[in-house]
């Protein structure tokens, strides 16, 4: 068995790459809304402000902030802080700090992300109490029981420490109410307000942020479209490669196919099964390094982003899944089976209108055009009426969609909005949070859609595979033996039946006869007689059922394809000829043919005449299935092919049809000559008695057996069947019953 | 009769849509649709109406959601800073409010589409029967020129592109010019200067996209070029399979093919590619419109001019604003082809069509339903070609007595069916007249003229349905009995009982199940219910075995009793005993008369009798 995975392999390494481009790809696609969150948070909601963590701090306001921070804490604080003097301030710092009136703490150069970490914490909270009491004054002098004019911090510090304690305790309990992230923004805040005490131009620390950010996220896009491309160009060779392929294979396999199995398949499918379905493959190949691999990578990254934001709105995306899901099931249970019956009667109203149209002349003759329209028009109502059915149905589906795809924002606003509320959730990461969302719809939306058109790829799989599957019935024995020397073109059938595969009754029965050299060995018999069954035996190109044909002593099971048929000058029944010219259609039977034997040739199948007669002669252009020679022509170079060949045996299989009585009777003069002088065996099959009367031996058919073998003279003297044959094509003076 | 039955069809048109194919004339075809259209105008006016409301309504949607964002924002800040809460009332608000917009808009969706697939599938419906029924009225010349195949895609193919423009692309159009408006608005309301920076941003992306067509065009020709020289080497090699196996050429085949077959694989992954990158590259350029708009809009958030609600909005329009682009364009390509198939469409529908029946027809019965017509046919100054250009009978004339039997003889292709066309009016004469019984056959309605005729040719016409039903074809109100008694008296009421039904046996589509010479026997049986007057007869070539053979020539004697017949004759006997022989050659009638005159003429009867039997003669 030859799986499709063979045809794969050689692109292993490329489909690696494609598959951890496209993991690279969806990275980038899911960190632009990361980024995006982050703008919105830190850029414009805090100012540009990451954390709590201060740049510099007034000596005042640091103690301030002492406050409230445990003596670890001051020591973390003191360990990465220098406290400098105004004068002592560098050109830089000054710059940046132009109202630094009094000694400053400014944070060290080499604090590492953990260190920042505990140093927020340790800020945070501090900064949020500070920041709040200086907001209102009077409500914590007035707990203190102090004068409303006094200075609170000033009292603050006069207060025992355990009383301070509580006060941040109780400041700790209330942020932890508000959440994480609500900290995170009032610490910020308070951050702002120290810059701008400190105369730091804030709008443009938050502009620096909002810029870089946005870089940050140009380069993410543009790697993300760098892989995109590199995906493509890689997906793109994959593709086109493994559809060169397997064309190739399946051309390959046709190629040594026997006509049983080309039979069988029929030549017009194996056409599509190379051209259209490889082709099919490629498409769909293509489609599924692109978007089959991504969807899923995308949306399991995107639900995992989502799980990870540690909010519970993961439930809105599965129920988001799930009601589309359940609209679409349910749209295509209504709609499928409707669109089989749409295909038959599509197929159904081609039918009545083919019917319609070949039988026009007869519709006419009977004047029965109305009985006509009716049929039509009974099948046009109804094919109108299934569409109709159809398309509202499949009408309601996009509104649909398009309903539940907003109705997930509207959800994630709401709940989203109450998970802010508990300080779990910022509004950037709300924002990104829509986004994943719809990622993850439109990953699911896209395994669906491809989901539609898979099955049509692996439907040309299957029949692509079925070809390579497929193996020659005839093939050269493992010991081909040699014909006999001493003979040359003795063609002899020994008890021979056959039958088609997969027929039920034999075409041939018990044939036997000898076909001698120099002589002329004939076949008629009517239509399905089984006359061009026996000649096409011969060739091999069917195996017989029962008994054995031998050419030249050897039975021709036992010699080479090659050999066989290099013994043999072969005329089928249509002219076929090959694109290019008439000189390389004539030299197709023998490659290595002198010109003189060409032109001879030529001119026994009495070809030579129009052959002159084109401006270019030999190199005349022959177009693709030899449309631009008339039937005549096309035959009589399939007869002047087999004749540069110069075999032993010839083969005409009704080779003369298409030829005018004129040019018949002149070729079927020069060939008799010719093979006379050559001594060439000639098996001919044919329709009329008159082509054949002057045969050495006729062999008669009748329903797959033989009625009788002999001489004109003999079979109308003594077979029934050759004189019915006769006296039903001539009259009794052209049969020479008169003439005697 | 037609020799154009074996054409292949057109190819479906599904996955082709949109490409290549053009009208001739653009507005005319448009016109002329629009006048198909007119019925169902009002249909139609609703329908874009409630296009144009649903698009309009969720063109609003990111908007409005702003709002809500930027009330939630506000709402965080104030609470982060211990100065307010969020305002969960105004919110629930606006997400109500947005719900009712959504579901009206989806609402007005489902109408437009239930309204325009509506028009769609009449408007097809309509359309296929006209097709049908201007198939009745156009001349047999009309198909000498035009396959089947092309009729029935025109009604099958072009009438479905037509029809699918109908139901999907004339609101997407509508659908797509709404966006685009709404998406400016809406975009220029939330700020002018972020409006400017995307339509900086999309300009480039056209650019790009139109250089990478330009460049894909060609790659695409190429790999077309490429498809069709392997599709025709495949083709041709597996049509030829036996000659390529009788030669033992398997090995030059391969070795040319893997030649061509290297050649696709060259264009096609580079055109494979060119196309791919479209998707990537329209992508960047979305993000490059979504970085802008998020610097932008945080820098003119912080200034206050904007709120952090509208940056979202803003994101939306931008992501979606080469959604309509795109349609509009491919729209554009879809009007196009639709237009190449309504044109289709309409040339049928506008062919000329067979001349006008007489005002005054002759009677062909008494009124007691008794026939008026004796079967003498006269040719006076015939003159025809199917062709005006290319007259093929130039000056025929002959008396033909009713009850004579005359034989058409001539080379394949001589044209030996011609007279037969001629005689049933099924083509207009150029010149001169045919007479039925001393009358113009024009002066007889058409109906009536073609049913004086009965024709038995080779390639009979049958139907799906069974021998009973065929048979009756030939006279619609006949009996079953009768239909038996005509079976019996073409000496073909055997052989049909020995078919595995006898007179109920189904014969298939394409008539695959019964032979050739089968076939004929039955019409022979056909023109027996008929009775006709005048019979025109094919006789069977030797591809018919000799048994069916020999019940044809008998049922063919038994009907030519007593009635005026024009046999395609093959068989010496036959044109021998004919009263007149007309001989053709290249469509002309070269030489008329009885054999023996013809021989004493030492023309080209004589000299294709002699080279036919020369050696035997």
């Amino acid at each position: 068995m030859v799986k499709i995975s063979k045809f794969l392999k050689p692109f292993a390494v490329s489909i690696a790459a494609v598959v951890v481009l496209l993991f690279a790809q969806a990275q980038c696609e899911l960190a632009l809304p990361d980024t995006m969150s982050d703008i919105v948070n830190v850029g414009i909601q805090s100012g540009g402000i990451e954390d709590g963590v201060l740049q510099a701090v007034r000596q005042s306001e640091a103690e301030k902030l002492f406050l409230f921070m445990d003596e670890e804490q001051i020591r973390l604080f003191e360990q990465n802080y220098t406290l400098l003097q105004p004068q002592q301030l560098s050109e830089q710092q000054r710059g940046q700090w132009p109202q630094a009136q009094q000694p400053l703490y400014v944070l060290k150069d080499d604090i590492d992300e953990s260190e920042r970490q505990q140093l927020n914490q340790a800020l945070s909270l501090s900064e949020m109490i500070v920041m709040s009491i200086s907001a209102q004054p009077q409500t914590v002098l007035q707990q203190l029981n102090l004068p409303q004019d006094s200075d609170v911090f000033a009292a603050l510090a006069q207060l025992p420490q355990e009383s301070r304690a509580a006060l941040s305790e109780q400041a700790r309990q209330q942020a932890e109410a508000m959440g994480e992230s609500t900290l995170n923004t009032a610490a910020a805040q308070a951050v702002k307000a120290e810059y701008q005490a400190l105369g730091a131009d804030t709008d443009a620390m938050q502009t620096q942020y909002i810029l870089t950010s946005g870089l940050r996220m140009l380069g993410i896009a543009l790697l993300s479209a760098a892989c995109a491309i590199a995906v493509t160009w890689l997906a793109s060779r994959i593709a086109a490669g493994v559809s060169r392929d397997l064309r190739e294979a399946v051309f390959r396999k046709v190629e040594y196919f026997s006509l049983a199995e080309f039979s069988r398949f029929t030549p017009g499918t194996l056409i599509t099964r190379t051209t259209n379905d490889v082709q099919q493959i490629q498409q769909v190949l293509v489609m599924v390094l692109r978007i089959v691999i991504y969807a899923p990578i995308i949306g399991i990254g995107a639900v995992m982003k989502v799980v990870q934001s540690n909010v519970s709105m993961t439930w809105i995306i599965a129920l988001v899944v799930v009601v589309i899901l359940s609209i679409m099931l349910a749209a295509f249970t209504i709609v499928m089976p409707k669109f089989t019956v749409m295909q038959k009667l599509v197929d159904k109203m081609n039918s009545v209108l083919r019917e319609f149209l070949d039988g026009l002349p007869v519709i006419r003759a009977f004047s029965n055009q109305k009985v006509e329209e009716k049929k039509f028009d009974d099948v046009n109502s109804e094919v109108t009426k299934t569409n109709l059915f159809v398309n509202r149905v499949m009408a309601a589906l996009m509104p649909l969609m398009m309903l539940v795809m907003n109705c997930v924002a509207l959800l994630i606003v709401w709940f989203g909005g109450h998970q802010m509320d508990l300080g779990r959730l910022q509004i950037g990461e709300l924002m990104a949070f829509i986004q994943y969302s719809m990622q993850i719809i439109m990953a699911f939306l896209m395994i669906t859609m491809v989901s539609v058109i898979l099955p049509r790829g692996t439907v040309a799989v299957r029949r692509v595979l079925e070809i390579l599957n497929c193996e020659p019935s005839i093939e050269d024995p493992q010991q081909p033996q040699s014909f006999d020397p001493a003979l040359r073109g003795v063609v002899e059938f020994r008890d021979v039946s056959f039958r088609y595969p997969g027929a039920e009754e034999d075409v041939l029965e018990k044939i036997s006869f000898v076909a001698r050299p120099g002589q002329t060995t004939a076949f008629i018999g009517s239509t399905g007689s089984g006359k061009s069954t026996i000649v096409n035996l011969v060739p091999r190109f069917f195996d017989v059922s029962e008994g054995a044909i031998l050419v030249d002593g050897v039975d021709i099971r036992q010699v080479r394809q090659k050999d066989l048929r290099d013994k043999i000058g072969y005329v089928p029944q249509k002219g076929i000829l090959f694109s290019g010219t008439i000189e390389s259609n004539l030299r197709y039977s023998d490659v290595d043919a002198s010109p003189q034997q060409v032109e001879q040739a030529a001119v026994i199948a009495q070809a030579s005449e129009f052959i002159e007669s084109r401006p270019e002669k030999m190199a005349s252009p022959i177009a693709q299935g030899g449309t631009n020679v008339s039937g005549g022509q096309k035959q009589r170079l399939s007869i002047a092919r087999a004749l540069v060949r110069n075999p032993e045996i010839y083969i005409f299989d009704d080779s003369f049809s298409a030829l005018d009585f004129k040019t018949d009777a002149a070729l079927r003069r020069a060939l008799n000559e010719l093979c006379r002088k050559n001594g060439s065996t000639v098996l001919l099959v044919a329709q009329r008695i008159s082509s054949i009367m002057h045969a050495e031996q006729i062999v008669v058919l009748d329903q797959g057996r033989i009625a009788g073998i002999g001489t004109h003279e003999q079979l109308l003297k003594n077979c029934a069947v050759y004189q019915e044959i006769a006296t039903s094509q001539l009259s009794k003076e052209e049969l020479g019953y008169d003439a005697e | 009769m037609t020799q154009n039955n074996k054409a292949p069809r057109r190819m479906g048109g599904h996955g082709m849509r949109g490409t290549g194919e053009k009208a001739r004339d653009f507005g005319g075809t448009m016109k002329q649709l629009m006048k198909t259209l007119r019925p169902y105008s009002v249909m139609m006016f609703f329908g874009i109406l409630f296009a144009a409301a649903a698009t309009a309504l969720t063109v609003l949607g990111p908007r409005v959601l702003g709002k809500a964002t930027t009330a939630l924002a506000e709402g965080f800040l104030a609470k982060a800073t211990g100065t307010g809460s969020i305002d969960f009332d105004r919110i629930a608000r606006i997400l109500i409010f947005l719900l009712c917009l959504y579901c009206v808009s989806a609402l007005f969706h489902y109408f437009q589409n239930w309204l325009m697939s509506g028009v769609a599938q009449k408007v097809s419906y309509n359309l296929r029967r006209a097709l049908a029924e201007k198939i009745d009225r156009l001349p047999f010349s009309y198909f000498d020129t035009h396959s089947h195949g092309d009729v029935l895609s025109r009604v099958t193919n072009d009438v479905d592109t037509v029809s699918q423009t109908l139901n999907q692309s004339l609101a997407q159009i509508i659908t797509s010019l709404v966006q685009l408006v709404g998406f400016t608005i809406m975009m220029l309301s939330i700020s002018w200067q972020m409006t400017l920076m995307a339509f900086c941003v999309l300009p480039i992306s056209a650019i790009l996209v139109m250089q990478i067509v330009k460049h894909s065009q060609k790659f695409f020709a190429r790999q077309q070029q490429a498809l069709g020289e392997v599709n025709g080497y495949i083709e041709e090699r597996y049509s030829g399979h036996l000659v390529m196996k009788a030669f033992s050429a398997e090995e030059r085949s391969i070795a040319e093919f893997s030649q061509a077959n290297q050649g696709l694989y060259d264009s096609a992954w580079k055109s494979q590619f060119l196309s791919g990158m479209m998707q990537p590259i329209t992508t960047f350029i979305g993000n490059l419109g979504y970085v802008g708009v998020c610097i932008l809009g945080g820098w003119l958030a912080i200034r206050g001019a904007i709120e952090i609600g509208d940056i979202q909005a803003f994101i939306q329009y931008v992501r979606n604003f080469n959604q309509p682009i795109n349609q509009l364009t491919q729209s554009m390509n879809v009007l196009q082809s639709t237009a190449a198939a309504a044109e289709r469409v309409f040339e049928f529908l506008n062919e000329t069509e067979e001349v006008a029946e007489t005002t005054n027809p002759r009677p062909i019965q008494d009124s007691q339903g008794r026939s008026l017509i004796q079967g003498q046919v006269t040719f006076e100054n015939v003159r025809f070609g199917y062709n005006p250009n290319k007259i093929i009978i130039h000056d025929f004339s002959m008396y033909i007595q009713a009850g004579k039997k005359v034989a058409i003889v001539g080379p394949t292709g001589a044209g030996k069916t011609t007279i037969v066309k001629l005689l049933m009016r099924f083509y207009e004469l150029n010149g001169g007249t045919i007479y039925v019984d001393g009358a113009d056959i024009r002066d007889y309605r058409r109906g009536d003229l073609r049913s004086l005729f009965g024709m038995v040719l080779q390639d009979a016409w049958l139907f799906n349905g069974t021998v009973m039903e065929n048979l009756r074809y030939g006279r619609l109100d006949a009996t079953d009995e009768e239909v038996i008694q005509a079976a019996k008296a073409a000496h073909v009421d055997h052989f049909i009982r020995t078919l595995d039904h006898g007179y109920q046996t189904m014969i298939n589509e394409d008539s695959s199940n019964i032979s050739q010479g089968q076939r004929q026997l039955l019409t022979i049986a056909r023109a027996f219910l008929a009775d006709p007057k005048i019979l025109i007869l094919d006789e069977a070539t030797s591809s018919v075995d000799t048994r069916t053979e020999i019940l044809i020539q008998k049922g063919m004697e038994s009907l030519m009793q007593g009635r005026t017949s024009f046999i395609i004759a093959h068989r010496l006997s036959t044109i021998r005993d004919a009263d007149l022989i007309l001989v053709m050659k290249e469509g002309d009638i070269v030489e008329a008369g009885t054999h023996d005159s013809l021989m004493a003429d030492q023309g080209f009867y004589a000299s294709l009798y002699n080279s036919q039997f020369e050696d035997c003669a």
